[in-house]
């Protein structure tokens, strides 16, 4: 965007309204270009979330109709019967964004820094599983972590199992159903959504940088963690945010890896509303996952923010 | 991976050519973590590969029986699942031409102009990228119940184009504002009027980002099943649907074949991507 306002014209800078070069253009172009889409998303984004805090506030059923009766108690009621999956939803979503923190940080490092012309074909093997379906890829790890499976005989023979279970990742025989199956397939499904901001941050970082740390005789692990973590970090965070908003409302790999007891807040909503038809219920509970999810987003960019300064 | 540099600083102590195992391990630890990653990343895809030319016992495709190649020859056998992937195709075509043509408006008033508003606007591109599908599906629901909307196809097309819209107007927004504006400036120098110049140099060079978004919309409009399912009716059963209601029914192989199919056109579509953008820059 600044790379148009300071073109390297005669005349010294440009006065900001003069942005709209063309002669024929208009005060009123920026708004007509602008119009379909902002309106598209005011009645379909916006006005939706109205809908919903308004239905959240109703009372009556689906056959009688509903009456806007300001009737909080619906929140109290729904913060009372569903904190727990709630909490365990962010418990999740926050284990699952650290590890693909984790697993995501050496493999965007490596694409940066090591991969030589290899660099777009790994680009495009991190992409490429992204766009092929979720669900079935979903489906593909109920195969491998199913009862007699591969991965599930292996961890056996060689008394895996056992640890999962002495960590309590675990509770039975099986790897199905349990948390640890829904925080793999959370971690694995957004790990594109932390690859590439990462990439895109380590890939600007100026190798000379670190070599400069290591003519100033800091060690090469030194030099990374002064120099290119801080440089990563605004990677990092948009990565963890790609990563955690979504893997906190999701609900598919809950549904098909995990068991009633890993039961997520976004399969509630969806039970509230498409099984249950219970709506002033469901709409009060996305609100509360909402908010919950602006005000934790909002703490932790503030709080990001300010680490970056420092 | 594979040409990683090799150290420069090799220690005065070593004088064998051949270093031990650790010092090997040592030095390609990343190579060797980000390829345990690879793997981690593309198994998913190998088994959805592998398990399409299986015969499965019983109505569940999870455990190896042995090689068939009866879904291959017979692709749209299960009953409904042809259907469903037909109305997702039509719908994120659909979702896709009507996404990219507001959204590259959109992100030409935001990459080109100063207005009153502009924070607002942003703030409204990026809200729905932040809003987990949950919330946005349920609150469309909440809409189309309360105004009596029928549910159907065109609910969810509604639903696409929407949440399409704010990655569309983000990623071609980014190849505009790294256009070199003294092109357009040449090209005003070289007598073009400014229709001219917006046809012949501005469109083609934000062309690839405006291609980029319409795959990044078909792609998010095609594998959509959270959304989609709040938004439908029972009339209305796009692929994930299908998907989605055979994990409980019984699995298909034929999901699988869909699933390769998949996975090969993604592949070949980023590939020829990257080969043609490699192309233009060395021509």
């Amino acid at each position: 965007m600044t790379a148009v306002l300071d073109r390297p014209d005669a005349g010294g800078p440009v006065p900001v309204e003069d942005e709209a070069r063309q002669p024929g253009t208009r005060r009123s172009t920026p708004y007509l270009l602008l119009l379909p889409g902002a309106l598209c998303l005011a009645l379909l984004f916006l006005a939706p979330l109205v809908f919903l805090v308004s239905q959240s506030l109703q009372t009556g059923s689906l056959e009688a109709g509903y009456r806007l009766t300001f009737h909080v108690a619906t929140y109290a009621d729904v913060l009372s019967r569903y904190s727990e999956q709630l909490l365990r939803s962010l418990v999740y979503a926050g284990i699952a964004t650290l590890l693909a923190l984790a697993v995501a940080y050496p493999l965007a490092y490596a694409i940066a820094f090591k991969s030589g012309r290899w660099k777009n074909v790994l680009l495009v093997l991190v992409i490429a599983p992204f766009f092929t379906s979720f669900l079935i890829r979903t489906l593909a790890w109920q195969t491998i972590l199913t009862g007699g499976g591969p991965v599930s005989s292996g961890l056996r023979a060689v008394h895996g199992l056992d640890l999962l279970r002495a960590l309590h990742l675990i509770d039975g025989d099986q790897l199905l159903g349990t948390p640890l199956a829904v925080v793999t397939g959370l971690t694995y499904n957004f790990l594109p959504f932390m690859v590439l901001p990462l990439y895109a941050s380590l890939e600007r970082v100026d190798p000379r940088l670190v070599e400069a740390a290591g003519d100033l005789y800091a060690s090469p692990w030194t030099g990374f963690r002064k120099v290119t973590v801080p440089l990563s970090l605004p990677g990092a965070v948009a990565g963890t945010l790609l990563t955690f908003i979504p893997a906190a409302g999701d609900y598919i790999n809950s549904q098909l890896l995990g068991s009633p007891r890993t039961t997520m807040i976004g399969q509630v909503v969806a039970g509230q509303f498409l099984r249950v038809l219970n709506y002033p219920t469901a709409a009060a509970l996305s609100v509360v996952l909402m908010v919950t999810i602006v005000v934790l987003v909002g703490l932790y960019v503030r709080r990001a923010g300010t680490d970056e300064l420092l | 991976m594979s040409t990683a540099l090799p150290s420069t600083s090799t220690s005065t102590r070593a004088p064998r050519r051949r270093r031990s195992p650790l010092a090997w391990v040592r030095e390609h630890l990343i190579a060797l973590i980000a390829a345990l990653v690879f793997l981690y990343l593309l198994l998913p895809n190998a088994v959805v590969v592998l398990f399409s030319v299986n015969q499965p016992e019983g109505r569940f495709n999870y455990t190896w029986q042995r090689f068939s190649l009866d879904a291959w020859l017979h692709p749209c056998a299960p009953a409904g699942m042809c259907s469903s992937l037909a109305l997702s195709l039509k719908i994120g075509l659909l979702a896709t031409v009507l996404a990219t043509a507001l959204g590259t408006l959109a992100a030409f008033a935001m990459a080109r102009h100063r207005f009153r508003g502009r924070s607002g606007a942003n703030l409204l591109i990026f809200l729905p990228m932040a809003t987990p599908e949950v919330v946005m599906g349920s609150s469309l629901l909440t809409l189309f119940v309360n105004l009596r909307f029928p549910l159907g196809a065109g609910t969810i097309l509604l639903a696409h184009v929407m949440f399409c819209l704010s990655f569309v107007v983000v990623t071609v927004k980014a190849r505009i504002a790294g256009l070199d504006p003294r092109l357009e400036q040449a090209a005003m120098d070289l007598y073009a009027d400014e229709k001219q110049t917006f046809l012949r140099v501005t469109l083609p060079l934000v062309a690839p980002g405006i291609g980029a978004a319409a795959l990044l919309s078909f792609a998010l409009s095609f594998d959509d099943y959270i959304i989609t399912n709040f938004n439908a009716s029972s009339s209305s059963v796009t692929f994930p649907m299908y998907v989605y209601g055979a994990a409980s029914r019984g699995t298909p192989v034929q999901i699988n074949v869909i699933g390769t199919v998949m996975f090969v056109v993604a592949l070949a579509a980023v590939g020829l991507g990257q080969l043609s953008a490699r192309r233009r820059a060395t021509a």
